[in-house]
């Protein structure tokens, strides 16, 4: 597996004498994208520093395409966006990403990819006048340089409007298609959910999750919530035969195992009249990302 | 070598940008003028002429400057950007650390020499128009302009390494501030003191020179006095010049951008943005 755009093993990365990683794992196939979780300081970014060699690892091994983190083929095959990414403020857009492609040896069409980052009015003002959502364009911008392996895009929503986000995403997707692996590392659960194709979880340095969702959700067990909605005054009823908590005048609701979900289901049903609506709420990435972080323990 | 050019272009247009490359040619052009003019009264009683004058106040005008102009370009070379945040993407890419630095000092250098030029070329051009200048004095001007260049080029690096090694811009400023007074300023009164408390003895005659030499800014100042009598005769070191073999301050000056520089280099890798 020497192509493997990226793999880790066992990597431990002390800072002084704490030990921020510990001895994590982590592979990405070519076009996969994989969310990375984590509460602040967990060691999101610097997993990411240690892949890309900008800071050195004390024990396990990092792979990209086979490469070492830091040599020339590792960083060629490799695009990075920072965690509030920043540049100096006396250059363009343009100038800017004109140096980063000189530096990546890349002939592109930096107009274009400005204009495709939404940066096309603002390319040849000063970065100093941008906005926090413009700078992070442009950090997305200098991503598209190439044609990466990798890329590692640290909370790369993090300021972005609405819009932005979804461009964004879509960007994300492209380059996933053209076969480069993606991991973003973030806090946007509810974007990253719909979104990514495997979900890891960094619990203090330690990856304490790391599969897709649904095989997450399987793993944790967690209960399904099912909002009965009762018809007329029946809500006392319901709640006393199913065991449910009353929620408010007409609702009430039930928390099975997703194995008990269709007796639970038929039981419901057999009450008749006396139930008008029912929702599922199966558990989302929230409950899950609870879950597995070990929030959810008091 | 390429992404090295890339660099120093960037790094061009910013000088050009924030006016550092306007505001040090006014700098140099304004001393070194106003040196020429107060310079110019005694000429006769020396028998030079007085572009030669203009060059000696200018060698002593020169130490002080290039350093401190090199020194302000210097401090922020790494530090600024590891500040800013912009350091970590920068090393994501393929440039060495050693292009990345190499690129920040062509562009660096390429300010000063513009700067000096432009100085040192104008205060010798009007004080050729109006005192005279010979093929002698000439060729003073060309060496004390060549000299300066080099003598930035010490406190260039010397102002990355500070850069690498230290937390902060702040504190790199701060720092530079420190050399530039150590090398100036403070070295050669410790010589000074030394000599005084010697009085003649084994220290002034053997040590004293290699000493002195070891010092870049004085090597410089030493370079120019004993490669031009007239100008040694001006500004009165003779006496250092002559206890030493030609090639010391050449070597001493061409030796300590390359040793700075590697310095500056090493401290580098070991920055962690
Ligand atoms: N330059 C540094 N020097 C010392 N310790 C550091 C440094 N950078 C990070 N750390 C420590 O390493 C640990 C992991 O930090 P890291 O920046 O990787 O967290 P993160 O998961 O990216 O957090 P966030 O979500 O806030 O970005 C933290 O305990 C932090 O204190
Ligand atoms: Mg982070």
């Amino acid at each position: 597996m020497d192509n493997s755009p990226l793999q880790i093993r066992a990597l431990d990365k002390f800072r002084g004498k704490t030990q921020v990683l510990h001895g994590i794992d982590l592979d990405i196939a070519p076009g996969e994208r994989l969310a990375l979780l984590g509460h602040n300081g967990a060691g999101k970014s610097t997993l990411i520093k240690a892949v890309l060699g900008l800071i050195r690892h004390e024990g396990g091994s990092i792979r990209i395409c086979g490469a070492a983190p830091g040599s020339a083929a590792a960083r060629a095959a490799t695009a990075f966006l920072p965690e509030a990414v920043s540049f100096h403020p006396a250059l363009t857009g343009h100038e800017q990403l004109t140096l980063f492609a000189r530096l990546a040896g890349e002939r592109a069409d930096i107009d274009g990819l400005l204009e495709r980052v939404g940066l096309g009015e603002a390319m040849h003002r000063r970065i100093g006048a941008y906005s926090k959502g413009m700078r992070q364009r442009l950090g997305l911008a200098q991503v598209l340089l190439g044609r990466p392996k990798l890329a590692l895009l640290d909370e790369p929503t993090s300021g972005l409007d609405p819009i932005s986000r979804q461009d964004l995403y879509a960007i994300i997707n492209e380059l996933a298609e053209q076969g480069a692996a993606v991991l973003i590392a973030s806090h946007a659960l509810t974007e990253v959910e719909a979104r990514t194709d495997r979900i890891a979880i960094l619990r203090k340095g330690i990856k304490v999750a790391d599969d897709t969702l649904a095989g997450l959700t399987s793993q944790a067990g967690l209960p399904v919530k099912l909002r009965v909605q009762a018809s007329g005054a029946h809500a006392d009823r319901i709640a006393t035969e199913t065991g449910g908590r009353r929620i408010n005048g007409a609702s009430v609701e039930i928390l099975c195992s997703p194995q008990d979900k269709m007796a639970e289901l038929r039981r419901i049903a057999a009450l008749g009249d006396a139930v008008a609506d029912i929702d599922m709420v199966p558990p989302r990435l929230e409950d899950l990302y609870r879950h597995y972080s070990g929030e959810d323990r008091k | 070598m390429r992404r090295a050019f890339a660099i120093a272009r960037a790094e061009m247009l910013i000088l050009r940008r924030n006016r550092w490359l306007f505001m040090a040619t006014l700098i140099m052009l304004a001393f070194a003028l106003a040196l020429s003019f107060a310079g110019s009264a005694p000429t006769g009683t020396l028998g030079v002429d007085m572009l030669t004058v203009s060059v000696a106040s200018m060698t002593t005008l020169s130490v002080y400057l290039a350093p401190l102009l090199a020194l302000m370009m210097g401090f922020d070379a790494v530090a600024g950007d590891r500040d800013r945040g912009s350091l970590a993407l920068l090393l994501a890419y393929p440039a060495g650390r050693g292009e990345i630095l190499l690129g920040k000092l062509m562009a660096h250098l390429a300010a000063l020499a513009v700067a000096m030029c432009i100085g040192f070329g104008a205060a010798g051009a009007v004080a050729a128009w109006f005192g005279g200048a010979g093929a002698e004095s000439l060729m003073a001007l060309g060496r004390l302009v060549l000299t300066s260049i080099l003598l930035g080029a010490v406190f260039l690096v010397l102002g990355y390494a500070l850069s690498a090694l230290s937390s902060g811009a702040t504190a790199a400023a701060g720092l530079s501030a420190g050399v530039w007074l150590v090398f100036v300023v403070l070295y050669d009164l410790g010589l000074l003191g030394a000599v005084v408390m010697d009085s003649g003895g084994v220290f002034t005659q053997k040590v004293f020179p290699w000493v002195m030499v070891a010092n870049p800014a004085d090597a410089f100042r030493l370079w120019n006095v004993a490669a031009s009598e007239s100008v040694a005769l001006s500004s009165g070191m003779a006496g250092a010049a002559s206890a030493l073999p030609g090639w010391a301050a050449p070597l001493s000056l061409l030796l300590w951008p390359v040793l700075g520089f590697l310095l500056a280099c090493a401290a580098f890798r070991r920055v962690e943005p």
